[in-house]
């Protein structure tokens, strides 16, 4: 068979997601983002979620997540996405209300915030990227930035002593009694993309089922940031960050 | 034995070029068009091998930018 007569749609095994937009993305080539953004249009989706879906979107790269997938969403200051979701969740508790954030959001400007409506156990699933710098404003070193990591604002890698160690705080939220999931997950080859997409799932389905919070770490890559191409940067992400953020579930009950 | 076939299309207009689908595919089915660029200056992906692809969809599971549609046949 010649692929002109595979290609017609009784043969289509995937297309893209209905509800990502038509817009290109403003994402670099190879973004993690653009990954966990067509998994969550998947998922809501096939989870027949679009009419009771409201995202958060950030502040970072992530801002105009609004622009891309065609479910409500409301725009947070910066690292107050939590905040923000605890009011949705409070006043349409049938939603599902779910953050999506950035490791500058979240673990730097937005520490109190997350941890505070996790400790609350907020009915909120947040999808936590971590990819260990800040990527919108140029490379900058990030909490979460690792060891010896070179950044804009750390030429010659980061130090403990003049930066401090980097800030795990999936293991900080997995400590609340108010987390029902806390998992860590990485979108750099089909099977983890698989993985990442059922935590994903559970996690919505644990904010319908009101169990409480639930956290999705995406270790992810910044290549633009890193200075490296998609392909090396997946590599250098495997090899180094999930040595500091080991893949897997933190706590599941 | 059935004999799995699969085609793949790639929008060219959305495609960035950044090759994650060329690492992933097992069958090295795709590649960068290297001697054409889209409306925004990225060599896009495309099927270089055609006879080679399973229609796993390993490669639309790691786009970043949902530009690839997968198409499978089992042939008896």
């Amino acid at each position: 068979m010649t692929p002109e007569e595979i290609i017609n749609p009784a043969n289509r095994v995937y297309s893209r997601p209905r509800l990502l937009t038509e817009v290109n993305t403003h994402y670099c080539p190879g973004c993690s983002h653009g990954v966990v953004h067509r998994i969550i249009a998947e998922l809501l989706e096939e989870m027949g979620l679009e009419d009771r879906a409201v995202g958060v979107a950030p502040v970072g790269c992530a801002v105009f997540a609004y622009n891309y997938i065609d479910v409500d969403w409301v725009e947070a200051a910066h690292g107050r996405a939590p905040a923000v979701a605890t009011a949705l969740n409070r006043l349409w508790p049938d939603n599902l209300v779910f953050t999506y954030q950035g490791d500058g959001d979240l673990a730097a400007i937005g520490t109190a915030e997350t941890i505070h409506a996790a400790n609350r156990g907020e009915n909120i699933a947040i999808i936590f990227i971590n990819n260990a710098i800040y990527g919108m404003t140029g490379g900058q070193m990030a909490p979460t930035t690792l060891i010896g990591q070179k950044t804009a604002t750390t030429p010659y890698g980061r130090r403990v002593d003049l930066n401090g160690n980097p800030l795990n705080i999936s293991d900080l939220l997995a400590q609340l009694e108010g987390t029902c999931l806390v998992t860590r997950q990485a979108v750099h080859t089909p099977a983890a993309v698989r993985k990442a997409k059922a935590a994903i799932k559970k996690a919505f389905e644990n904010a319908l089922a009101k169990k409480g919070t639930s956290v999705v770490e995406i270790v992810s890559t910044c290549n633009s940031g890193w200075k490296m191409t998609p392909a090396q940067s997946n590599e250098w992400m495997a090899e180094h960050m999930t040595a500091r953020y080991p893949l897997g579930d933190l706590k599941n009950v | 034995m059935p004999k799995i076939i699969g085609a793949v299309t790639v929008d060219a207009l959305r495609c960035k070029g950044c090759e994650l689908c060329v690492v992933a595919c097992p069958t090295d089915t795709l590649a960068l068009r290297a001697d054409d660029v889209n409306d925004r200056g990225y060599h896009y992906a495309y099927m270089a091998r055609p006879d080679a692809c399973i229609g796993c969809a390993s490669c639309a599971a790691v786009c970043p930018d949902a530009c690839i549609e997968v198409y499978r046949v089992v042939e008896r």
